[in-house]
C-alpha cells in the first residue's frame, strides 16, 4: 500500500501544452505515471507529449473521454485557483497544485469547496507526490527514492529530497513522499498526511519536515501525542531566521511566539517525536528508531 | 507589500471610512503652505505631524508630535522631516523619515483597536477589535486576551450585519455609535478582502468628542502574489523604504534576505536554504544570508548571486548547496566556474552539490582549474564553511 497516489491512479494534466506541463508530463510518464488526458482551454482535440496525450478543453470532458481520478496542474498563478475549482467541480477526487505564486484570497475560496466536497488537494507551491515505483504526480526527480517503508511529509521541495537522500544513505526506502508546500493556504496539511500514513500498513515510520510560520506542525504534534503509533522524526527549518522577514516562501514568517522553529521542536517533543536539531541527522535519527 | 499611513487612509476613504486627513511633503520648502492648507481645509489650529516610514511605533520613537499652532506645527515638521526615526520595528540602525503627513486634529474621547488578518489554522479571515485601542495589540493579547473580540468571515461571504453588529457590541459603544460603527466595519472588511490585503489593522480607531469614529491611523500589507490585479496598489510602492541588497536581488529573481553573521550561502529552494542556515549555526558559525535561487538556477542566476552575496562586506566564505532536482548540478558547477573567474575568487568557496547529474558536477569542479572546497554531504558544507571563516580571522 501507500497513500494517495498508486498504480490505479489515472491522471489529467491542466496546462499540458505549457512549457512546464510539457517538461513534466515527459518526466511523470517516463516514471510510470499513468497520464490518460491534459486541458488545456482553446486547444481541445490536438494531441500533446509527441502526439500520445489526447487534450480537452475542459476537465469535465477529460474526465468523461478519458476516465480520470486524479489531475495535476501546472497553470499560471493568475488561473491556478479557477483550475482547482474546475477540477473538484468536475469530480476529481485527487488534486495536486504545482504552481507557485496563487493569491492567498483565491486559495481561500478553492480550499473552501475542495474541503466541501471531501476532495484531497495537495499544494499549492509544492512538488507533489511520489508512491515510490508506481506513480510520481510532481516534479521531483525519481531516480532518488527507493522502495520501503518510511513515509516522507515535507512543507519544503528540496528539503523532501535532502530528507529522501539521507534515508536512502542509511539504508531505508519510502512508501510515500510528499511535499505539502509552504503557502499560508494549502490543501492537505501535516495533521491529515500523518494521519493518512499511520493509517497505511506498508508505512512504519513518518519523517515530517516543517518551517517557520503558521502552527501546522503544533497542530499535528499534538494530534500525533493522541493518535499515532508509528515513530516520527521532526525536523523544522528556520531557527535562525529573524522574526518578521519572510523566508521565500509565502507563509515562512514568524508572526507570534508559537510560530518559531524553537517553539514548534519544544512542542513536538513534548508529543512523542523524535525532533532533531540538524537537518543532517534526520536519516540518522530514523535508522536509529527503526 | 507595505505601504504608507497616508496612501492606507487614501485607500481606506475610497471605501468610505471616515479617516483623520491631511497632505504630505517631501520638501521642507513646502511646509508653511501646506500646514495653513490643513488648517484653512479642516479649520482648525491645531495639527499633527506625522513621520511616513514601513515601521509601527511612530509614536514613540518621537515621529509624531501634536501641534496646536503654526509655530509648532512648523518646527515639528522641521525636525521630523529628514530626521532618523529608531522604533521597535526599525532596529537600532533606524529609518530615514523622507515623508511628513500632516493631519487634522481631534478631541478624542475612546480609543479602539480594529484589525482584520488571516487565520491560516481556520483558513478563514478574522476580524478583532478591542477596546485598548492605542495600545501595543501583542500585549494585550498576552495580558488580557478576553479584551480582544473575534469573529471569522466565511470566505464565501462579505462580513455580515450580524457579525459586524457582534464586533460593535464587543466595544460597548453608545447606542447612536452602533450603525456608524457596523458600516466601518463591513467597509474595512469589503476594502480588505477587494483590494487582496494580508493585514489591515486600523490602531488607533477613535470615539471624537464630536461623536464620531474615526480612523487615526492605518497600516496595510497586500499580498504580493495578488499585485498584478492591482496596479494601484503596486504604484504605491516606495523602494526607498526596502533594503537595496534585497532589491537588487529581486530584479535578478533572487530570494535574498541579509543577516548578521559571515557565511554567505547560495541554496536552491526556501526549506533548503533555511536548513543551510540553521546547520552552519549548529556547526559554530553565523549565516550571512538567506539566499534562494529558486528551481530554475543555471550560470547566470548563479554568478548574480555570487554578486549579491560579495555585497556584503562581512562575508568571509561562500557555501553553495544545492540538490538538483529539476535544477542540473552540471549546469551550476559551470555557473560557479565561470563566476569564479569572472568575479575572481574573494573568499573561500565550499560547494555541496546533489542530485540530477551531480557526477558530472564534481568533475567539471575538479577539472576547472578554479580553486573549489568540494564537500560530501549537508554537515561535511558546514564544517568546511566554518573553518574557512576561522582561518581567514588567523
Amino acid at each position: 500500500m501507500s497513500i494517495i497516489v498508486n498504480k490505479e491512479t489515472k491522471v489529467i494534466v491542466q496546462g499540458i501544452t505549457g512549457s512546464e506541463g510539457t517538461f513534466h508530463s515527459t518526466q511523470m510518464l517516463e516514471y510510470g505515471t499513468n497520464i490518460v488526458a491534459g486541458v488545456t482551454p482553446g486547444k481541445g482535440g490536438q494531441k500533446a507529449i509527441n502526439n500520445t496525450i489526447p487534450v480537452f478543453n475542459k476537465v469535465s470532458e477529460a474526465k468523461k473521454e478519458a476516465g480520470a481520478n486524479a489531475s495535476i496542474i501546472f497553470v499560471p498563478p493568475a488561473f491556478a485557483g479557477d483550475a482547482i475549482i474546475e477540477s473538484a467541480n468536475a469530480g476529481i477526487q485527487t488534486i495536486v497544485c504545482i504552481s507557485e505564486g496563487i493569491p492567498t484570497r483565491d486559495m481561500i475560496k478553492a480550499k473552501d469547496i475542495v474541503d466541501e466536497k471531501n476532495i484531497t488537494l495537495i499544494g499549492p507551491n509544492c512538488p507533489g507526490i511520489i508512491t515510490v515505483d508506481e506513480c510520481k504526480l510532481g516534479i521531483m526527480p525519481g531516480f532518488i527514492t527507493k522502495k520501503g517503508n518510511i513515509g516522507v511529509i515535507s512543507k519544503s521541495g528540496t528539503l523532501t529530497y535532502e530528507a529522501i537522500y539521507q534515508l536512502v544513505q542509511n539504508g531505508m526506502g519510502q512508501t510515500t513522499a510528499l511535499g505539502i508546500g509552504g503557502d499560508p493556504i494549502i490543501g492537505t496539511d501535516m495533521k491529515k498526511a500523518i494521519e493518512l500514513f499511520e493509517k497505511d500498513n506498508e508505512t512504519n515510520g513518518i519523517v515530517v519536515i516543517g518551517e517557520i510560520g503558521g502552527t501546522m506542525e503544533i497542530d499535528a504534534a499534538n494530534w500525533a501525542k493522541e493518535n499515532a503509533s508509528k515513530p516520527i522524526v521532526g525536523f523544522i527549518a528556520g531557527q535562525t531566521a529573524p522574526s518578521g522577514k519572510r523566508m521565500g516562501h509565502a507563509g515562512a514568517i514568524v508572526s507570534g511566539g508559537d510560530e518559531t522553529a524553537k517553539a514548534k521542536m519544544d512542542i513536538m517533543e513534548k508529543c512523542g517525536i523524535h525532533v532533531c536539531e540538524s537537518p543532517a541527522e534526520i536519516g540518522k535519527k530514523m535508522k536509529e528508531i527503526i | 507589500m507595505k505601504i504608507h499611513e497616508y496612501q492606507g487612509k487614501k485607500i481606506l476613504s475610497d471605501f468610505n471610512v471616515p479617516i483623520q486627513d491631511g497632505y504630505v511633503i517631501e520638501d521642507i520648502k513646502l511646509a508653511e503652505q501646506t500646514i495653513k492648507q490643513v488648517q484653512k481645509d479642516f479649520q482648525t489650529q491645531d495639527v499633527i505631524v506625522k513621520a511616513q516610514i514601513h515601521a509601527g511605533g511612530r509614536g514613540k520613537g518621537g515621529g509624531v508630535k501634536y501641534s496646536p499652532d503654526f509655530k509648532t506645527a512648523l518646527n515639528h515638521t522641521k525636525n521630523i522631516l529628514g530626521m532618523n526615526l529608531v522604533t521597535h520595528q526599525t532596529g537600532e540602525e533606524g529609518k530615514k523619515v523622507n515623508k511628513v503627513y500632516i493631519t487634522e486634529a481631534f478631541d478624542i474621547k475612546k480609543e479602539y483597536y480594529a484589525a482584520i488578518t488571516l487565520d491560516r489554522s481556520k483558513k478563514m479571515d478574522v476580524f478583532m477589535v478591542s477596546t485598548e485601542g492605542g495600545m501595543n495589540i501583542e500585549d494585550v493579547a498576552k495580558e488580557t486576551p478576553e479584551k480582544i473580540i473575534k469573529v471569522w468571515i466565511n470566505p464565501k461571504e462579505y462580513l455580515t450585519d450580524e457579525k459586524a453588529m457582534e464586533l460593535a457590541l464587543g466595544l460597548e459603544l453608545r447606542d447612536k455609535l452602533i450603525k456608524p460603527c457596523i458600516n466601518i466595519f463591513k467597509n474595512m472588511y469589503k476594502c480588505y478582502k477587494d483590494m487582496d490585503s494580508s493585514l489591515l489593522e486600523i490602531n488607533p480607531l477613535v470615539e471624537t468628542e464630536q461623536e464620531e469614529i474615526v480612523a487615526l491611523d492605518a497600516k496595510f500589507n497586500f499580498d504580493s502574489n495578488a499585485l498584478f490585479r492591482h496596479k494601484n496598489i503596486l504604484d504605491m510602492r516606495d523602494l526607498t523604504e526596502e533594503d537595496p541588497l534585497e532589491l537588487e536581488a529581486s530584479k535578478f529573481d533572487l530570494n535574498y534576505v541579509k543577516l548578521e553573521g559571515n557565511v554567505g550561502c547560495m541554496v536552491n529552494g526556501a526549506g533548503l536554504a533555511m536548513a543551510t542556515m540553521d546547520i552552519i549555526k549548529i556547526s559554530g558559525g553565523e549565516p550571512a544570508n538567506f539566499l534562494d535561487v529558486g528551481g530554475k538556477a543555471n550560470a547566470e542566476t548563479i554568478k548574480n548571486g555570487f554578486k549579491i552575496i560579495l555585497n556584503d562586506k562581512n562575508v568571509k566564505v561562500i557555501l553553495i548547496n544545492i540538490f538538483g532536482g529539476i535544477v542540473r548540478c552540471d549546469r551550476v558547477a559551470n555557473g560557479v566556474v565561470d563566476a569564479v573567474k569572472d568575479l575572481g575568487l574573494k573568499v573561500p568557496v565550499v560547494v555541496r552539490l546533489e542530485g540530477t547529474n551531480a557526477e558530472i558536477a564534481k568533475e567539471i569542479l575538479s577539472n576547472s582549474g578554479v580553486e573549489i572546497i568540494p564537500a560530501n554531504n549537508l554537515e561535511d558544507a558546514a564544517i568546511k564553511s566554518v573553518k574557512a571563516t576561522l582561518k581567514e580571522k588567523n
